[in-house]
């Protein structure tokens, strides 16, 4: 047994700093993207989590530029980010993603113009590389902190909205009748998830904060219905590829003789794409003319849940 | 004879046959050895309650849904040669922004599905005008399909439906959406153009009040079983009853039809119009 | 900006904005914004493996985006393609971190590939990017009646016999090959701006189809050559203006549709009927 752990585990991996930081920060931020990424493969709301990740890359170049944390640049950017989008505000899931593209155009060509102006500044190439696809093991322990109250936030926010969120998710009409205020809601969750993408583009990058946020998350409304099972079980699939991505990358470096080891990005993208397809059962026809959809659309007699009403689901 | 008292048209040719026809899917029986058949120029309505399986019936016709078992067969040739049959879905939520007019959406019914580059052609402009007229929808033929009204787009779809002059025409709870100025419109519309066009219409409802002039030929859907024939012969306390397997009490209203829950329910009154829905096994 | 090393830029741009504009417009037409951001994303990590392997940089594009394409449209639930999509995208780019890990000369073209470069373009790739744009145009063309219906109304194309899911494929490839054509010049993170920005405005102004797709063209081309100059004279990269311009371009077109309703509006002479009144209130008072 004793072999076999040791086999798993390369030399140093328990005493290496910066691993543990990794540990921490990449266990906290896939947590916080599983439990926001159930609500956002249920709204359907996929493409506004990755450019939400998109554009607070932005705000990590721009945090690049003025040399502050990176993690404030990514929050930031993902705030307005967020504020943008609902003020856009198109009903109908269509007009939404353009919506969403327009305004991701938008701040990836911001994103372009900073990194750019990075790497005449700085002369350093790298830039682009880490907003990008990220640096888990060249986290600061001292933003550890930090990391850990931006996803408490995020929690928080989540837990105390939870009901009205679901409610309105399933039916923004049936919502406003009882008396939600579906707009506020909606806007705090995407703030939310704006915090979430944030935390987890420090760890992975921004473009692969999408795997965190959707994958552990289509995969556990694949798995069950109920609205709090798949919170649970997206956080720890998330954390579960999380960590294994972790481990694997570390030892990595140990494979060729060239110690140059793979991203960790790689290998947790990859180990929840796996899960997915693996886990993900095939899908089971209710009626005739229903469509069961990823976790978008899933129809529950019990519980209801329906995304966008896709055509021909009608009677 | 149909309610208003004009002699129905000669018996024209046969349209649709329908044979045994059993769909099951989840498990669950939807339709049960239904038969029936529909000749040119008829006009019939599928009542029935939400859930009873019309909408399942309509797609099979349309080769949508596949049969457990028994046929289907369109003029004189199997189901599966695919002919053209006319659909009108129910209400389609068009994309106000989609830049598609009316008149475009028509033309479409006439080629939609062939590939390559549509050359304008005189014929097809014609067809499409004729068709738009037919249905009085001229004055909004230019407009965005995603700008009309329900009873607007309805004409559209209608149009679109029938420009291939096909043999059957199926309109999927077309009524459900309106109000009843348009109601009556699109039921006005529809009959004409079936008797002008000798086109045998099938029109599912909940209801079949709106119908009950234009109605030929009535076809109760419940519990997956159906009872064909006239208002008179199907529409009666013991047919409806045999066919629920409970009592059910029809009941005429100044012209109107109230089909009522039975005395074991206390003769409770459901909403006036609507077949008590008995639920499934 | 119009010496002879940058007339094959000028010549690619154009082609792909006639291209960019014309597939476009079924983007938006379609919703299909996501598979256009995410599919060039993919194609990027192709470029990355070509440099790997030895093998032309378009040559990767075309292949990874293509697989992006089956992955989008297999994984795809019909009418709900954004956990695929998102998916896709991921797995692509996890293979793309790992590729440029693997190579250390890549890392200055890492840029350019993503936020798009002037002199991005060598000769040599005039007649491929050419071939490859036709290619596209002329499968929109034949494939124009059933993307169009299927857009529009997905039950009336069912019933007609065309497979929505078939359909969907098909464009997704088409919408693949465009967007790896595209990328050199304008930059992966970009090209999708061009093919959304354009078309959205286009469709605003006109009611037909075909005359939004030619205006959707005009823009894109007004657009790329824009971008060029401006990026030429101010050393900024492409991308930033392709993405600035699409957003000015999307926000036009809101604009105008938004004064054309009020207009229609104003304009409204039609008797309303009574809808006011629920179905079943309506037909007791009147029965």
């Amino acid at each position: 047994m004793a072999s076999v752990f040791s086999y798993a585990f390369e030399p140093g991996f328990f005493s290496s700093g910066p691993v543990l930081t990794a540990v921490v920060v990449g266990g906290v931020a896939a947590v916080v993207s599983g439990v926001i990424g159930t609500f956002t493969v249920m709204r359907g709301q996929s493409f506004a989590g990755h450019a939400l990740s998109d554009v607070s890359a932005a705000g990590g170049s721009a945090a690049f530029l003025l040399g502050i944390s990176p993690l404030l640049g990514f929050v930031g950017m993902g705030v307005l980010g967020a504020g943008s989008m609902e003020l856009i505000g198109v009903r109908r899931a269509e007009g939404r993603d353009l919506a969403t593209g327009v305004v991701l155009g938008g701040g990836l060509g911001l994103t372009a113009l900073l990194l750019y102006f990075d790497s005449t500044s700085q002369s350093t190439t790298g830039a682009a590389i880490t907003v990008l696809f990220g640096s888990m093991f060249a986290i600061p322990s001292s933003s550890v902190p930090l990391v850990v109250a931006v996803s408490a936030v995020a929690l928080v926010a989540v837990g105390v909205i939870y009901r009205p969120l679901l409610l309105s998710t399933l039916s923004p009409d049936l919502a406003s009748v009882r008396g939600v205020r579906v707009r506020l809601v909606g806007v705090v969750y995407l703030v939310a998830m704006a915090l979430a993408v944030a935390l987890s583009a420090l760890t992975v990058g921004a473009i692969l904060s999408t795997a965190l946020l959707i994958g552990p998350a289509a995969t556990a409304l694949r798995l069950t219905r109920r609205p709090a099972r798949a919170v649970f079980i997206a956080a720890a699939l998330g954390l579960a590829a999380t960590w294994l991505g972790i481990v694997l990358s570390y030892d990595s470096y140990y494979w060729s003789s060239s110690h140059r080891g793979w991203p960790v990005s790689f290998f947790v993208v990859s180990i929840i794409f796996l899960g997915y397809l693996v886990l993900r059962r095939p899908p089971r026809r209710r009626t005739a003319t229903a469509d069961v959809g990823d976790g978008a659309n899933a129809t529950d007699g019990r519980h209801g849940l329906r995304g966008a009403a896709a055509p021909g689901t009608a009677r | 004879m149909n309610a208003s008292g004009t002699p129905a048209p000669a018996p024209g040719e046969i349209a649709l046959e329908v044979g045994d026809l059993t769909v099951s899917f989840a498990g669950r029986v939807v339709l049960d050895d239904v038969s029936f058949t529909m000749r040119r120029g008829e006009f019939t309505g599928l009542i029935g309650s939400n859930g009873t399986g019309k909408t399942t019936l309509l797609r099979a016709i349309l080769g949508l849904q596949a049969p457990s078992a028994g046929t289907i067969r369109i003029g004189d040739r199997d189901r599966r040669q695919g002919q053209a049959v006319g659909y009108v879905p129910q209400k389609i939520l068009f994309d106000p922004d989609v830049p598609l007019r009316a008149r475009d959406l028509v033309s479409l019914g006439l080629d939609g599905n062939r590939l390559g580059l549509p050359l304008p052609s005189r014929t097809k402009r014609d067809l499409t005008e004729e068709m738009l007229a037919a249905v009085d929808a001229l004055d909004f033929a230019d407009s965005r399909v995603g700008t009309l009204s329900g009873g607007e787009q309805q004409r559209v779809l209608i149009a679109h439906a029938l420009i291939r002059r096909p043999l059957l025409l199926l309109l999927d709870e077309p009524l459900a959406n309106l109000d009843i100025h348009s109601e009556q419109e699109v039921v006005d519309l529809v009959a004409r153009v079936a008797r002008e066009q000798q086109i045998a219409v099938l029109i599912s409802a909940h209801d079949m009040n709106p119908l009950m002039e234009v109605m030929d030929r009535v076809i109760y859907l419940a519990n997956g079983r159906a009872v064909v024939g006239t208002t008179d012969e199907v529409v009666r306390t013991d047919v409806l009853s045999a066919l629920y397997g409970h009592h059910v009490d029809v009941i005429r209203v100044h012209d109107r039809i109230l089909v009522v829950a039975g005395r074991a329910e206390g003769g409770a009154m459901l909403d006036g119009h609507e077949p008590p829905d008995l639920g499934r096994p | 900006m119009f010496s002879s090393f940058m007339v094959d830029t000028w010549v690619v741009a154009s082609i792909v904005a006639v291209v960019a504009g014309v597939v476009g417009f079924f983007v938006v037409v379609r919703g299909s914004a996501f598979a256009a951001h995410a599919l060039p994303l993919g194609a990027f990590s192709g470029a990355a493996a070509a440099s790997l392997v030895g093998v032309s940089t378009l040559g990767g594009l075309v292949v990874f985006s293509v697989l992006g394409a089956l992955g989008i449209g297999r994984l795809g639930r019909r009418g709900h393609h954004d956990v695929a999509t998102a998916l896709s995208l991921v797995v692509l780019l996890g293979l793309g971190a790992l590729f440029l890990s693997m190579t250390s000369e890549y890392a200055p073209e890492v840029e350019s590939l993503l936020f798009g470069e002037v002199l991005g373009v060598a000769a040599s790739a005039v007649l491929p990017v050419a071939l490859l744009g036709a290619l596209c145009v002329a499968a929109v063309a034949v494939l124009y009646r059933p993307l169009l219906l299927t857009s529009v109304a997905p039950e009336l194309a069912e019933a007609r016999g065309l497979r929505i899911g078939r359909t969907e494929l098909w464009f997704l490839l088409i919408l693949a090959t465009t967007t790896a054509v595209a990328l050199p010049v304008v930059g992966a993170l970009l090209v999708f701006s061009l093919m959304v920005g354009p078309p959205a405005a286009a469709r605003s102004f006109t009611d037909r189809p075909p005359v939004a797709i030619a205006l959707s063209v005009v823009l894109a081309l007004a657009t790329v050559w824009s971008s060029i100059a401006l990026s030429y004279a101010l050393n900024w990269p492409v991308g930033f203006f392709v993405g600035m311009l699409g957003v000015f371009a999307y926000g036009a077109g809101r604009l105008w549709a938004w004064r054309r309703r009020m207009g229609r509006a104003r304009r409204a002479t039609r008797t309303v009927s009574p809808r006011s009144l629920p179905p079943r209130a309506a037909r007791r008072v009147a029965g």
